[in-house]
């Protein structure tokens, strides 16, 4: 069973972990992800693998704790073992130099965009990244991504830090003040990347969306991930994540990722009595 | 241990079937357990008395891996259960499996002599039998292993098809590693057929026994993406690879609404329920979605097994829309008489053409046509054409689309050099189970196109006879 060697927390919802891993860390290309499964009672959720080290054989996630399974991650500590780690899956980011790119992180999205934002310097584009959260404690991978981007603009919902805003305020601003855009990839909360995308439609703008919808095998067997690309329903953990954010049927996804919001809750709930139980 | 008893053909004849017990119905709908209980020993003696004990037996013309049923029976009436089940592993791994798996009806007992005139002898609950006999009495044997051969052998898939490869290579003196994607060995054993058909435990007692042998079992490791054939062959020193990665690819019925929350594929669906025990949540995290109304769309043994899933996890009210009649639904016979006992409402000659939903993208309806049946297409079936103006709604609230599988490309995309067909299934020759690309052979299911147990298994030991002729020689 895949051990944590390092665990971080970066705020009071995100934690950082180094996953050992030596497969996955070797083969992993930027935009992939793992499907993990915490014990023999835990269901599989994909996690974005946000870096590797395939000397040392980790593979880093990063974790906003929100349901029952991330929080229960959150939980646990270094030394710990993760009952299944199975990856690299989905199809890596299509890098390339296109020129100046513009790379768009809201919230944990930061967390799914490091790995692209570097892969893309490191073919030779000049990187922008638009880095957002609610709040200034919720900013996560600042000094990271500052000692690689060209540039790294910032905002926080309620004006904490950076600019007041959303993302994609600085993105339209910039669209505004002239500067060349030559490709654009996002993600973060689902009505975000809706907005990036209608934000960058009119200029014509390639734009790229990391999707995030609910998994279970990841390998294409089941249909759970589908989405709506176009005219074409597309299986996100096979032909994705990443698709042509202008195709994309946003609000559908908003509407299947809500399909067990009921027994998340429940989930939760009993989640956190037990962990009070445990306590107290 | 007795002699097979002197009765006359005649006196033989005159013994009826022996039925099953089974779980009453009302009560089996209410848990997951396994709802035929098996044969007692008298019953099972009782049983093997009909057997004629052919001289040209046609059963074993039936059987796709030749079992010789009258040989095993005479062992069973003789008393020698221990004895029987030798015979059957000749030619058979897992009786414990395909005897509750197996489609006998079109296969063995669809041969047997008996059911001109009468029913045929119970081929596959005398299987059963003595396989259960031995597990639950603990008297499996370790094969021996002939010494080291020195070579590896990488299976790809922990299906039928690779654990059948994995034994017969292990014994061999190979080196064999099987590697599977998901989190647990089994194939459609474990993620499809449900606990109530193939309880869980005897695939385990399989899988144990094989690492007994010394096959190792690498979890969460999925070949195209974890690692290529080319790199286990080249950089692991894999002498040879197998390839049993099944139908994994769900086909969906591509009408509106198909997308919206509560369709699922019958994979999914399995899967929650079978491998993440969704019926056990909030014990287990995988959630179902929470629904009263359920149909199921195919004929097959998939969508019995959704059906009957559904009934369990506390649907009041399953219908199964079939767009052909009764006489062409491909599941066992068995299969389709306990849905039925169950309760699950069979709706014939009807086919889906839209899905329903409310402002939240949740299902509320399956807008269905009637067919009538036309020519016979390729398939021998007579095709179902629509009836103009006879569509109609039923209102549920989830739905489960289980008209089959097709062949799951993530492995292939990236071995280029592996020769498929046009519906993506690996092409081999059939006396080997060699695929185009040397040092690779394939079989079950990714070959056949979504085919039985007892094929994959069969075609499995076909390609371990090849595996091992290719390893000691070196031809290709
Ligand atoms: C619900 C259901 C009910 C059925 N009922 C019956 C029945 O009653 N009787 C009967 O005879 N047949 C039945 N079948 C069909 C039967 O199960 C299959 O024909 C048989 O399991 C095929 O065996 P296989 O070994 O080829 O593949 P599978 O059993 O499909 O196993 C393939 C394995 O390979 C793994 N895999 C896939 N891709 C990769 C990869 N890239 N890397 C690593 N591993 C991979 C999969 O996770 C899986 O574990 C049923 C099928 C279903 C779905
Ligand atoms: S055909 Fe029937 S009666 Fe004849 S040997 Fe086979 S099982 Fe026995
Ligand atoms: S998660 Fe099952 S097909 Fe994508």
């Amino acid at each position: 069973m895949p051990e944590i060697v390092k665990k971080t927390i970066l705020n009071r919802d995100v934690c950082r972990f180094e996953i050992m891993a030596p497969r996955i860390a070797e083969k992993r290309k930027a935009g992939q992800f793992v499907i993990i499964r915490l014990h023999e009672h835990g269901e599989r959720i994909p996690l974005t693998i946000a870096d590797a080290d395939p000397e040392r054989g980790t593979i880093t996630l990063i974790v906003q704790g929100v349901g029952k399974t991330t929080r229960e991650l959150n939980n646990m500590k270094a030394g710990d073992k993760i009952a299944d780690v199975v990856g690299p899956l989905g199809r890596p980011t299509h890098i390339e130099n296109f020129g100046h790119s513009v790379v768009v992180g809201g919230g944990l999205g930061t967390a799914v965009m490091y790995p692209i934002a570097r892969a893309l310097k490191d073919a030779g584009n000049r990187v922008t990244f638009i880095l957002g959260a609610r709040t200034r404690s919720l900013l996560i991978l600042e000094d990271e991504l500052k000692g690689f981007c060209d540039e790294v603009k910032i905002c926080t919902d309620d004006g904490s830090y950076g600019k007041k805003g959303f993302v994609t305020d600085l993105l339209k601003e910039m669209i505004e003040e002239g500067e060349k855009i030559d490709f654009v990839i996002g993600a973060g909360p689902i009505p975000m990347m809706k907005a990036l995308a209608e934000t960058t439609r009119p200029h014509g703008i390639k734009t790229v969306a990391s999707l995030n919808p609910i998994m279970v095998d990841g390998t294409g067997m089941c249909g759970a991930c589908r989405v709506l690309v176009g005219e074409e329903t597309k299986f996100a953990c096979v032909d994705g994540p990443e698709f042509d954010a202008h195709q994309v049927d946003f609000d559908l996804l908003w509407k299947r990722n809500r399909a067990y919001i009921k027994q998340e809750k429940i989930a939760l709930e009993r989640y956190l009595k037990m962990q009070q139980g445990a306590t107290f | 241990m007795g002699e097979r008893k002197k009765l006359s053909t005649k006196e033989r004849l005159k013994i009826p079937r022996q039925p099953m017990p089974e779980q009453d119905p009302h009560e089996r709908i209410k848990n997951f357990r396994e709802v035929p209980l098996g044969y007692t020993p008298e019953l099972a003696m009782k049983e093997a008395q009909r057997c004629l004990q052919c001289p040209d037996p046609p059963c074993v013309k039936g059987c796709p891996v030749e079992i010789d049923i009258p040989g095993f029976i005479k062992k069973i009436e003789e008393g020698d259960f221990l004895g029987a089940v030798r015979v059957i592993k000749k030619t058979n791994l897992l009786p414990a499996i395909t005897g509750r798996v197996c489609p006998q009806d079109e296969q063995c007992e669809a041969e047997c002599v008996l059911g001109k005139k009468f029913k045929p002898v119970a081929i596959g609950n005398l299987e059963r039998f003595v396989a259960d006999y031995e597990r639950e009495n603990n008297l499996i044997e370790i094969p021996p292993r002939e010494s080291p051969k020195g070579k590896k052998v990488a299976v790809i898939g922990a299906g039928p098809a690779g654990l059948t490869v994995a034994a017969d290579l292990i014994q061999k003196g190979y080196e064999v590693t099987i590697f599977e994607a998901l989190h647990k060995p089994g194939g459609v054993l474990v993620y499809g057929i449900p606990e109530f058909r193939l309880p869980k435990s005897i695939v385990q007692k399989e899988i144990e026994l094989l690492e007994k042998l010394g096959v190792e079992i690498v979890t969460d490791f999925v070949v195209g993406k974890t690692a290529t054939i080319d790199e286990l062959m080249e950089k692991e020193g894999y002498d040879a690879v197998f390839i049993g990665i099944g139908a994994g690819l769900p086909w969906f019925l591509n009408i509106p609404g198909e997308n919206l929350i509560g369709v699922y594929s019958a994979n999914e669906y399995l899967t929650r329920v079978n491998l993440m025990k969704a019926y056990m949540f909030p014990d287990y995290d995988t959630p179902l979605i929470e629904s009263r109304r359920i149909a199921v769309i195919g004929g097959g043994n998939t969508a019995m097994d959704a059906a009957r899933t559904a009934l369990r996890s506390g649907a009041e009210k399953v219908y199964l829309i079939y767009r052909r009649s009764r006489k062409e639904m491909p599941a066992r016979t068995e299969e389709i008489a306990h849905a039925e006992e169950e309760g699950v409402e069979f709706v014939f000659l009807t086919n889906p053409v839209e899905f329903i939903g409310d402002e939240e993208g949740r299902l509320k309806a399956v807008r269905v046509i009637k067919m009538q049946l036309g020519e016979p297409d390729e398939s021998g079936r007579r095709r179902p054409i629509p009836v103009p103006g006879t569509e109609y709604e039923i209102e549920v609230d989830t739905a489960i689309v289980a008209i089959g599988n097709s062949s799951n490309p993530l492995l292939l995309q990236t071995t280029p050099d592996i020769e498929t067909n046009k519906w993506g299934n690996i092409i081999v020759d059939p006396a080997t189970g060699k695929t185009s690309k040397k040092g690779v052979f394939a079989g079950g299911d990714i070959v056949r196109g979504e085919a039985t147990v007892i094929l994959a298994m069969g075609d499995g030991r076909v390609a371990a006879r090849a595996i091992d002729e290719y390893l000691q020689t070196g031809k290709w």
